[in-house]
């Protein structure tokens, strides 16, 4: 099984006609996943890699039967796509959109609170449910269905973690890519509980990076409600205080958000935290085979 | 983004929140003029750089003469600052505020910024202002207030009135700090900032709330809806490298080792800079040129790393998903047509497109190390730095 996605989620893609939405739009597609429809406005009755465009989110949904939607939007108007989303009733919305200003999020994250759609992103690679649903930019060859769930704070870090993973002889049950803004939708607290409940996840690796305490939350969540083996990386060891690395989120400001206060956190919560990403794949292969 | 105090306090004077009267100087001749144009008791001297703890460093001169005011500018214009912030080098001061000296009866801090956890701006009061907030916080933390603010509706009254009772102020306090505040975060909202603070903001004789210090940093996110504010950034405040890195569109972060690296996406960025370390060699930068990398940029990226003298060795590692590995390989020849490499070069290619960028690097004649995995790419670094 898998958490989110799966064979049988009808996803919409809004920013269909852009470059890069209908680049993915078409990988999605080639994957497996379900992709019914695409949102531009303005641009109701073409077509895009054989898939039907929309003026409106509400209107693909009411023709498609739509439940979750894959965002390529520019970041000016990314939020803003993302509240049409959770207003038209789509469950998982996935936005991959990077540099949407923090005060915009800030107020998607207040009107998502009352219609209790799933975030996921922004600044993201999406969210892969391996031989069943694409709904991202991520390379899909490199993943195999397994038990192994994964959630991260990064793009190409989780690629490197799930290649490893499947060349170990293993595969995932879902991988996600929580985002690397400050603010995102679900953090590693909510998809550890759905993987807790999650029947064929045996194992959940975090991937997490400096800035922010997600990955101090996270092992205060584990201690008290995980019993499935957890394992980690944390990226940033090395990172100076003070300088923005690249994501937005990921920032030591004022001594927290260090990658060393994370670690001692998570293994006193008993997650095994890896140290050297060359050996997570093996780790992980001999930690839960 | 980050400016200088005195544009801040230039935003806030838009703005309706009160300020010491002063000037910006860049000599001790226009550091004179403006405190002869104050014509006040006595003044303060501030040096402008974007780090933080200038008081302790010296950057802030507390004078009463005129004269002293021309001694202070020349002590501080031109002289690197060493503060907390800046490391042991420290900053070059090349301009100068120069305000009234303003007497008051007490300090406070006031910081908005946005809290993470809540995923809302938070207003953070304290009644020990002028010192560090981040030791308080650590020291006494029941010293310091906050109000989590309803994006939707702003800064209410009743959360003004909550700050003013929990500082011990009088009940008069109300009708003036609550406007105050509210200016303050309207200035938060209206720039898109990520911090504005102010420590300390001070309580005059007369009653009155003043802005003394002022700190603003904006959501680089949002700079492209304001426009007006490209013309505060001071370039001397930042890396030639990192800005010439900054119009490319690449993420470059100048450190201090010896093994430069090339690599896509930020969190695989940071975690080479640390197998990088786990080595036994030191990262000399962090760079992240990203999903949507051209040749242009890979070229101008890894021109930038041997722009470090302290280059011994570069590691390129490339997860290719968007970023394609043949593109990058063709970066990489590209840049080594117009600039000699004289370190190894160790190259780990992954990901889409891996065989044809391998092939096009291979055919280059091009002197190189291929790791096939990110362990080989650490242990070939490790010796091409020993050796």
């Amino acid at each position: 099984m898998s958490i989110l996605v799966d064979e049988r989620t009808r996803v919409i893609v809004q920013g269909i006609t852009g470059k890069e939405g209908s680049f993915h739009a078409a990988r999605c597609l080639e994957y497996g996943t379900r992709v019914v429809g695409g949102v531009t406005p303005g641009k109701r009755g073409r077509k895009v890699e054989g898939v039907p465009v929309f003026n409106s989110v509400a209107e693909a949904v009411w023709e498609t039967g739509a439940d979750a939607s894959l965002i390529f939007v520019p970041p000016p108007f990314a939020a803003d796509a993302i509240m049409e989303a959770a207003a038209a009733g789509i469950k998982v919305i996935v936005c991959i959109t990077e540099g949407i200003p923090t005060l915009d999020m800030v107020k998607v994250k207040r009107i998502l609170k009352d219609t209790g759609a799933h975030l996921i992103g922004p600044n993201c690679p999406g969210i892969i449910s391996p031989g069943k649903c694409k709904m991202g930019i991520m390379p899909g060859a490199i993943h195999r269905e397994g038990t192994i769930g994964v959630i991260s704070r990064s793009g190409t870090l989780t690629y490197e973690v799930v290649d490893q993973i499947t060349r170990s002889g293993l595969g995932q049950s879902t991988c996600i890519g929580i985002g690397g803004d400050p603010i995102i939708g679900l953090n590693f607290v909510d998809l550890l509980e759905m993987f807790e409940d999650d029947p064929d996840t045996e194992a959940v690796v975090v991937i997490g990076e400096i800035g922010g305490t997600a990955e101090e939350d996270a092992a205060e969540f584990i201690r008290n409600w995980v019993e499935k083996p957890v394992i980690s990386f944390i990226a940033g060891l090395t990172a100076p205080p003070g300088k923005r690395m690249g994501h937005a989120g990921a920032i030591i400001s004022g001594g927290t958000g260090r990658a060393q206060d994370k670690i001692r956190a998570l293994e006193k919560a008993g997650v095994r935290v890896v140290r050297n990403l060359g050996v997570m794949g093996d780790f992980i292969r001999s930690y839960v085979g | 983004m980050k400016i200088h105090e005195y544009q801040a306090k230039a935003i806030f004077e838009r703005h309706g929140i009160p300020i010491p009267k002063g000037g910006v100087a860049f000599s001790a001749e226009e550091a004179l003029k403006i405190a002869q144009g104050l014509g006040a008791k006595g003044y303060v001297v501030k040096a402008q750089v974007h780090a933080g703890g200038r008081g302790k460093g010296g950057g802030v001169k507390k004078v009463e003469t005129l004269s002293e005011v021309e001694t202070a500018a020349r002590g501080i214009l031109g002289t690197p600052l060493v503060t907390v912030q800046t490391g042991p080098e420290g900053k070059q001061v090349n301009r100068l505020l120069v305000e009234e000296a303003v007497e008051f009866r007490q300090e406070l801090y006031l910081g908005i910024t946005v809290d993470r956890a809540e995923a809302a701006p938070v207003i953070i009061v304290s009644g020990a202002g002028g010192v560090e907030i981040e030791e308080i916080a650590a020291t006494r933390p029941e010293l310091i207030l906050k109000e989590v603010v309803n994006p939707l509706t702003g800064l209410c009254g009743y959360q003004c009135r909550n700050l003013v009772f929990g500082l011990g102020l009088e009940a008069g306090a109300i009708r003036s700090l609550t406007p105050f505040l509210q200016k303050v975060y309207e200035v938060f909202a209206a720039y898109d900032c990520s911090l504005v603070e102010i420590n300390p903001l001070v309580i005059t004789k007369d009653d009155g709330f003043l802005a003394l210090d002022a700190k603003i940093n904006f959501d680089d996110n949002a700079l492209a809806r304001h426009p007006e504010l490209k013309e505060l950034r001071d370039p001397d405040e930042e890396d030639a490298l990192e800005r010439k890195a900054g119009e490319f569109n690449l993420n470059y972060i100048r450190l201090s080792g010896n093994v430069g690296a090339m690599v896509n996406g930020a969190g695989l960025a940071m975690a080479t800079m640390d197998l990088i370390k786990l080595a036994g060699a030191e990262p000399a930068n962090f760079l992240d040129v990203g999903g949507g990398a051209n040749k242009e940029m890979i070229e101008a990226g890894f021109k930038i790393i041997l722009g470090d003298p302290r280059v011994e060795a570069i590691l390129i590692n490339i997860f290719g998903g968007i970023l394609r590995c043949d593109v990058l390989a063709e970066g990489v020849l590209q840049a080594a047509r117009t600039v000699d490499i004289h370190v190894p070069l160790i190259v780990r290619l992954q990901g889409t497109n891996v065989e044809e960028g391998r092939r096009i690097l291979r055919e280059s004649g091009l002197d190189f190390q291929v790791a096939e995995t990110i362990s080989d790419a650490a242990r070939l670094v490790a010796a091409a730095v020993k050796s």
